[in-house]
């Protein structure tokens, strides 16, 4: 199925008007929207499962059992370092499925390589906070303050390990098989998935870092 | 080497426990021989495991979900014959096996028998009724499937390697936390739930995404017939609230794992955040469940009754009515909680403004009987008998609402009566009427209809005389759960209970008896014409068995209840299919990766129960190469080249007119 021309058969699925007509009578929606959707579904369950542990924190933001609270803890600096890692690796992420896009194999490769270490960057910094905090004697046992931040972020950090470990599976498809439709439909899953883990940060940041700083 | 297993995990002092594994064990290795002489472990392997089918699919949900009511069931024949008898005794079982016997029950009950047939119904007629060709994504279909019997498995092998959790099905901390349950009972619970529920997250990503995106040609929204409209509703709600209860599991691992303090008593956790947390999952899986059993009953009446469903627009508004309202009702679970009077009045009143939804649907159903010429074959029975049974439970629930009787009533058997009586009354007597509605359409052959019947009157006749005393010593105040007790007056009921136990149970041996007589007798059962039931949606104008890409041409629907349309214009002027229609099909290729990713997942979810490391990695790492591998493959699809489907269709037209006019009628 050459996918260019049947994905745009209904006109650009992300204006309203061409889901609409995707989504009326006119039979089964072609494979890229059908795995794209499906892959929006999921990122909502995703986003709802990370709302629970926001909710969580947010319960459990004072409970610090005498400990220290996040006043203390937390390095905005460290944190701005993190943002600026995470929203770049979006920025090269973007490079790469526009690289994707255009079949140029050579500039997809460097895009997603990029993505790739500036994912790492940030989990560096992220487990150094983490080793830092455990090393203070702050760590997730300490109190359930603690308890809910080393999870929100943990699994956070999880999601990007996870990330970074489809990255590289996607660039070593692509360099053996090349722009294949089912595996552009996989990059594109792809980089939804990374755009979500950069809304997903941005939540962190705010409630987490700084309304945490206010305690 | 192996964590914290060791020979003390096999109770072998426990004769109860052990004689149950032991016949378990003899029916699965009798099944497997059996299998094995005969041959037939190569044809299971390609057309039943590996399978990418919906239709294969939604069938081994279905024998799961069966398999595993037998096992819920015998739990619980186990717990009211011990309440039966445990009057001033300690019965014959003892406390801690007692309570896992409750645990266990609700458990398998609620995730591998309520779940799995609802979701393997869905599985087998939506894509049917959409008059598509598959669901949305089949190989993750099959891994959601495989995911789910994982669940289901780990259940049962804590029957003899270790033990189950005794904290009630929903492992309320902190009894649940590490002080106070160091065995590995809840840990079973918590990671055999944690997969099955990546299974049925699977299931709902799929079903939702099939129902929006892939309707044949002419299927609008508002012509979809009542099951799909409640499938929609009812895989939004797996979508949103299936990651809650993962969320809640995990944070409840993490406490007993790491030493963490989601909801321990120390250190500042929150044991009624468990509380708000698993109920905003719970209440939704209610509604979860009972959404496609409303379907279902909206087609089995409408069909039975030979007219078209009263209200449909109304029944839309209602089911998505309920999809949301699902969502801001579940403090009524805890309103001894202590939230203050503003809290639970608001959600007492929520609790019954969602009747009001629920209220219209019986109603519409009232008024397609109505007028109509009733056939009263076995899945119209259930419908009925559902409704009868529905409208107690309903009222007792409005009753449950009101937080002033609710503190009289929490957690009494009382409770237990009312959801009971929703949950088997909506939900089983649905289930049911789905497997005995669509059976001939997934194997080409009818139930016995008498066998039916009696099934029906011994399980509703049963069901009455089981909880209707709950009822009554609830009320007497006897409270959910009790191993023994000392009060006279509970006394009487309990035994009534358990003489309704026996009918139920009878109901239940009457069923699997009908699946064996009618499949001894499947000849003379035999549906040729595809239609048995003379069905007003797509499912019914393709063969049954359906071929595997379920339409030879893909229906173009004009209105609502498509196939009643088809057969009206069919009845004026004969369709003929030309040669010319028949096209080229592709469909996606069967694939392993569903059973080898379940595998995995069951070393995994074994290893982390017992604390085995680095069996928990080598399950990681081959789940990873499972689906490195599935994404490598160069060829997912199969092409079935047009003169086969004419040859299959043509085969099919040809029975389908000899049984027409072997019958006398036109169609």
């Amino acid at each position: 199925m050459t996918d260019a021309t049947l994905s745009y058969e209904y006109g650009d699925p992300h204006h309203l008007g061409g889901l609409v007509s995707a989504a009326s009578a006119q039979g089964p929606a072609p494979k890229r929207i059908v795995t794209a959707y499906g892959f929006w579904i999921f990122l909502l369950s995703d986003i709802v499962m990370f709302s629970c542990f926001f909710a969580a924190y947010a319960v459990l933001l004072g409970q610090t059992a005498g400990g220290p609270s996040g006043s203390q803890l937390f390095n905005l600096g460290n944190v701005a370092a993190e943002t600026a890692f995470l929203l770049l690796s979006s920025f090269t992420c973007g490079l790469a499925s526009i690289a994707a896009d255009t079949r140029n194999g050579r500039w997809y490769q460097a895009g997603m390589a990029a993505t790739a270490l500036l994912g790492l960057c940030f989990l560096a910094l992220e487990a150094r906070e983490f080793s830092d905090l455990v090393a203070r004697g702050a760590g997730p046992t300490r109190s359930a303050f603690l308890s809910a931040f080393f999870t929100l972020v943990g699994c956070h950090g999880l999601h990007v390990s996870a990330g970074i470990l489809w990255l590289l599976t996607m660039m070593a498809q692509v360099f053996a098989k090349g722009f294949r439709a089912d595996i552009l439909r996989r990059q594109l899953c792809f980089a939804l998935f990374w755009h979500a883990l950069d809304i997903i940060w941005v939540a962190i940041f705010s409630v987490v870092y700084l309304v945490g700083s206010g305690t | 080497m192996f964590g914290k297993l060791d020979w003390s995990a096999i109770p072998i002092d426990e004769p109860i426990p052990l004689f149950a594994a032991a016949v378990v064990l003899v029916a699965i290795l009798a099944v497997l021989i059996w299998a094995g002489l005969r041959g037939h472990y190569p044809y299971l392997w390609h057309e039943w495991i590996t399978s990418v089918d919906h239709k294969r699919i939604g069938v081994m949900y279905v024998l799961l979900a069966m398999v595993m009511l037998l096992r819920g069931g015998t739990d619980a024949i186990m717990m009211r014959a011990q309440q039966a008898i445990a009057f001033h005794s300690q019965g014959y079982l003892p406390p801690e096996h007692f309570n896992q016997i409750f645990s266990a029950h609700g458990t398998i009950m609620i995730f591998f028998v309520g779940m799995p047939f609802v979701i393997g119904l869905m599985n087998l007629i939506v894509p049917l009724q959409l008059g598509v060709r598959d669901v949305a994504f089949p190989t993750l279909n099959s891994v959601g499937f495989w995911l789910t019997s994982t669940g289901a498995l780990l259940v049962n092998i804590s029957l003899v390697i270790g033990e189950f959790a005794r904290t009630g099905w929903l492992a309320f901390p902190p009894l649940s936390e590490l002080a106070y349950s160091p065995s590995v009972g809840v840990d079973y619970y918590a990671w055999s739930l944690i997969i099955s529920g990546v299974g049925t997250l699977i299931a709902g990503i799929n079903l939702v995404t099939t129902v929006l995106k892939l309707r044949t040609k002419g299927m609008s929204y508002l012509r979809m017939p009542m099951f799909c409209w409640t499938t929609l509703a009812s895989n939004l709600l797996i979508i949103a609230a299936f990651p809650i209860l993962t969320a809640t599991l995990v944070m409840l691992v993490l406490d007993r794992y790491l030493g963490f303090h989601f909801f321990t008593n120390e250190a500042g956790g929150n044991v009624m955040m468990f509380m708000n947390l698993i109920w905003a999952w719970g209440h939704p899986e209610v509604y979860i469940l009972v959404l496609p059993a409303f379907g279902i009953f909206s087609e089995v009446v409408s069909t039975f009754s030979g007219k078209p469903l009263f209200g449909y627009r109304s029944m839309v508004l209602a089911t998505m009515a309920i999809c949301i309202i699902s969502f801001m009702v579940w403090l009524h679970h805890f309103f001894t909680m202590g939230a203050g009077p503003d809290v639970n009045a608001i959600f007492g009143i929520a609790s019954m403004i969602i009747a009001v939804p629920t209220g219209v649907k019986i109603y519409n159903w009232l008024f397609t009987m109505f007028g109509g010429r009733i056939r009263f074959a076995t899945p119209m029975m259930w419908s009925i008998g559902f409704m009868v049974t529905f409208i107690i439970g309903g009222l007792t629930g409005v009753l449950l609402a009101v937080p002033p009787a609710d503190f009289l009533l929490h957690n009494s058997l009382f409770l237990v009566a009312h959801f009971h009586n929703v949950i088997i009354g909506g939900v089983l007597f649905g289930a049911f009427a789905g497997y005995t509605y669509w059976f001939p359409k997934a194997f080409g052959f009818r139930l016995h209809e008498g066998l039916g019947k009696a099934a029906f009157w011994l399980s509703f006749i049963g069901f009455y005389v089981t909880f209707i005393p709950l009822y009554a010593a609830g009320m007497l105040g006897m409270t959910r759960r009790m191993q023994h007790y000392d009060v006279a007056a509970w006394r009487p009921w309990m035994i009534a209970a358990g003489i309704g136990t026996v009918i139920m149970s009878a109901g239940i041996i009457v069923q699997i008896l009908q699946l064996a007589v009618s499949i001894r007798r499947r000849d003379a059962l035999r549906d040729a014409t595809g239609d048995p039931w003379d069905g007003r949606s797509l499912e019914w104008a393709t063969s049954s068995p359906p071929p595997v890409f379920n339409f030879a041409i893909m229906p173009n629907v004009a209105g609502n209840e498509a196939y009643w349309m088809m057969k009206a214009v069919a009845k004026q002027q004969t369709l003929k299919t030309r040669e010319t229609d028949y096209r080229d099909i592709e469909m996606p290729r069967n694939s392993p990766t569903g059973f080898v990713c379940a595998f995995f997942a069951t070393v995994m979810g074994f290893a982390l129960i017992w604390h085995i490391w680095w069996m928990v990695i080598a399950g990681f790492i081959g789940a990873f190469a499972t689906f490195v591998i599935f994404a490598w493959r160069d060829h997912d699809e199969y092409v079935i080249p047009a003169q086969e489907v004419a040859r299959i269709d043509h085969i099919h037209l040809a029975e389908r007119g000899a049984a027409i006019n072997l019958a006398g009628s036109p169609a």
